[in-house]
């Protein structure tokens, strides 16, 4: 492509960029080239690790978002407890550290020439490709939920314009109103937020419209956490939150966007505001690059998370297939670190370590009422799955100071980990 | 599985891993997603710094239940002494 040159290059991204994207210098240095795509959880700590490890690295963020706006806590702006500005980051950290930016999209993977198309035609080369690109909504999965419906039902799953569109139906919703959510089954991006949304969304009702309901319609007879979930319901929003699960009809088949109704298996249901969570999959790219298999998602091998479709492709976060590991900006933040680590020691020509991981999810029921999921996992048959005897809940008959000290570690952790990612 | 070869026929290059970048032993590249370089108020300790013995000592302690946790408990029983060993002198003198 004539528009590879170093030369033209550098006007694309400025001037630190350009000796990362030209191969020619680049292995005349004798550095190796790693290009990811995703400035997420994942994405953008797997950039700044790997030239935290490897500073000879040539490392290329390629993120078309001037932020990341994130949905740990998006909840709560929707609850009118936090504001959308106190979820964005920027990548300007990530830059000074050495990263290339390329701020544009990729629009294609050449996994057998090793090269990423960005959106305005040029090409990247890559010794090491790592694949962070989240999810994208599976538009055609829920029939009369597209795009254009989201508008009238947000779906809010994505952090940004749809986190304050459903506020604002809250705000506007009259007293006495019906908020229904519809869930999808999984897997899907953080299995807990339906019943955290569901939660947070009572709490505003409780303040503001307390004559209102949540109507939860539900794809699963279980969901995670659940006996905490219930008993901070019943103790904190008595008959507010009507959770329908899918034995007793509440999976939905489809949706009308006109008058925000929500048809089930046996029954239909019309909302004053409708939060449709619609089912989902991985991003465009990994679809493009051949990482994605028929579920939608993408399978990797469990050491470096390098793609079992596409040899030198590597692929974290929601995206990917991470055996018992729960889609969630912490698991992708603890994945990123050790693919780092195993790209480092692969272009070394090493074997990686095999690695531990640790997940750890807190989720808000109430702004002082915190608690968590943890897990930690090992390689095991070819997947990740959770060392026997660890992990598990916060206790379900925690007092009121217990969860309240979780709701502060909640915080606490939501500040370190995007500080370590883009302070 | 055939990954490795294939990666290692890829090394263009042996590149040494700079010191004070070590790789962290495992499990212990998960500790900074909570715990910090700056202090956060009272909330999650910083543990650069600390001693590695006295890190792994409470570890040991939550693994036990002898000290209360919030999440450290469940975290902690998903290591054995020598991993907790690793991680400890690791987060000592590396880590967050």
């Amino acid at each position: 492509m004539s528009r590879g040159t170093p030369a033209r290059r550098r006007t694309l991204f400025g001037l630190t960029v350009a000796a990362a994207l030209a191969p020619s210098i680049a292995r005349a240095q004798g550095a190796a080239r790693v290009v990811v795509v995703g400035g997420g959880f994942g994405g953008a700590t797997c950039a700044r690790a790997l030239k935290k490890l490897q500073p000879a690295l040539g490392v290329t963020l390629v993120e078309a978002g001037k932020a990341y706006t994130a949905c740990p806590f998006s909840n709560e702006v929707i609850a009118g407890l936090r504001d959308l500005k106190q979820q964005e980051f920027g990548y300007g950290a990530i830059a000074r550290d050495g990263v290339a930016i390329a701020p544009m999209a990729a629009t294609a993977v050449d996994p057998a020439a090793k090269t990423v198309t960005l959106g305005d035609g040029a090409k990247l080369s890559y010794d090491r490709l790592v694949i962070a690109p989240g999810i994208d909504l599976d538009w055609k999965a829920l029939p009369g939920y597209d795009e254009k419906a989201a508008e009238k039902m947000p779906h809010a799953w994505k952090a940004g314009a749809q986190t304050l569109l459903l506020r604002r139906q809250l705000e506007a919703m009259e007293d006495g109103g019906v908020v229904a959510i519809s869930t999808p089954a999984a897997p899907y991006r953080c299995p807990p937020a339906p019943y955290e949304r569901a939660s947070q969304i009572a709490w505003y009702l409780r303040t503001k419209k307390p004559r209102s309901k949540v109507l939860l319609l539900d794809s699963k007879d279980s969901f995670p956490q659940q006996r905490l979930f219930q008993a901070a319901w019943a103790r904190l929003y008595p008959e507010m939150i009507e959770w329908v699960p899918l034995s007793q009809g509440g999976n939905v088949t489809s949706v009308d966007p006109a008058t925000r109704t929500f048809n089930t298996d046996f029954d239909k249901h019309t909302a004053d505001v409708a939060n449709v969570i619609p089912p989902q999959k991985a991003a465009a790219i990994a679809h493009s690059a051949g990482v994605a298999d028929r579920t939608g998602w993408c399978p990797v091998e469990p050491i470096a998370f390098e793609s079992i479709l596409q040899p030198g492709v590597h692929v974290l976060g929601d995206a990917a297939l991470m055996g018992a590991m729960p889609k969630a900006a912490f698991s992708a933040n603890a994945q990123a670190k050790v693919c780092a680590a195993a790209i480092v020691d692969l272009l070394a020509g090493h074997k990686p370590a095999e690695p531990r991981l640790i997940s750890a999810c807190y989720t808000l029921a109430a702004p002082d009422w915190g608690f968590s999921i943890v897990g930690v996992y090992r390689p095991e048959e070819g997947q990740l799955l959770e060392v026997p005897g660890a992990g598990g809940t916060s206790p379900v008959d925690g007092d009121s100071a217990l969860r309240a000290q979780e709701a502060h570690y909640a915080e606490a952790c939501f500040q370190t980990l995007t500080g370590e990612i883009f302070g | 599985m055939s990954l490795w070869p294939m990666a290692v026929a890829a090394g263009l290059l042996a590149l040494s891993v700079s010191a004070d970048a070590a790789e962290p032993p495992p499990g212990a590249a998960s500790c900074s997603g909570c715990h910090g370089i700056l202090p956060t108020g009272a909330a999650v300790p910083v543990l650069r710094g600390r001693p590695a013995a006295e890190i792994a000592g409470i570890m040991r302690a939550f693994k036990s239940g002898a000290r209360p946790a919030t999440v450290m408990g469940r975290i902690a029983k998903g290591f054995s002494d020598p991993e907790i060993d690793a991680i400890a002198t690791w987060t000592s003198g590396h880590g967050p």
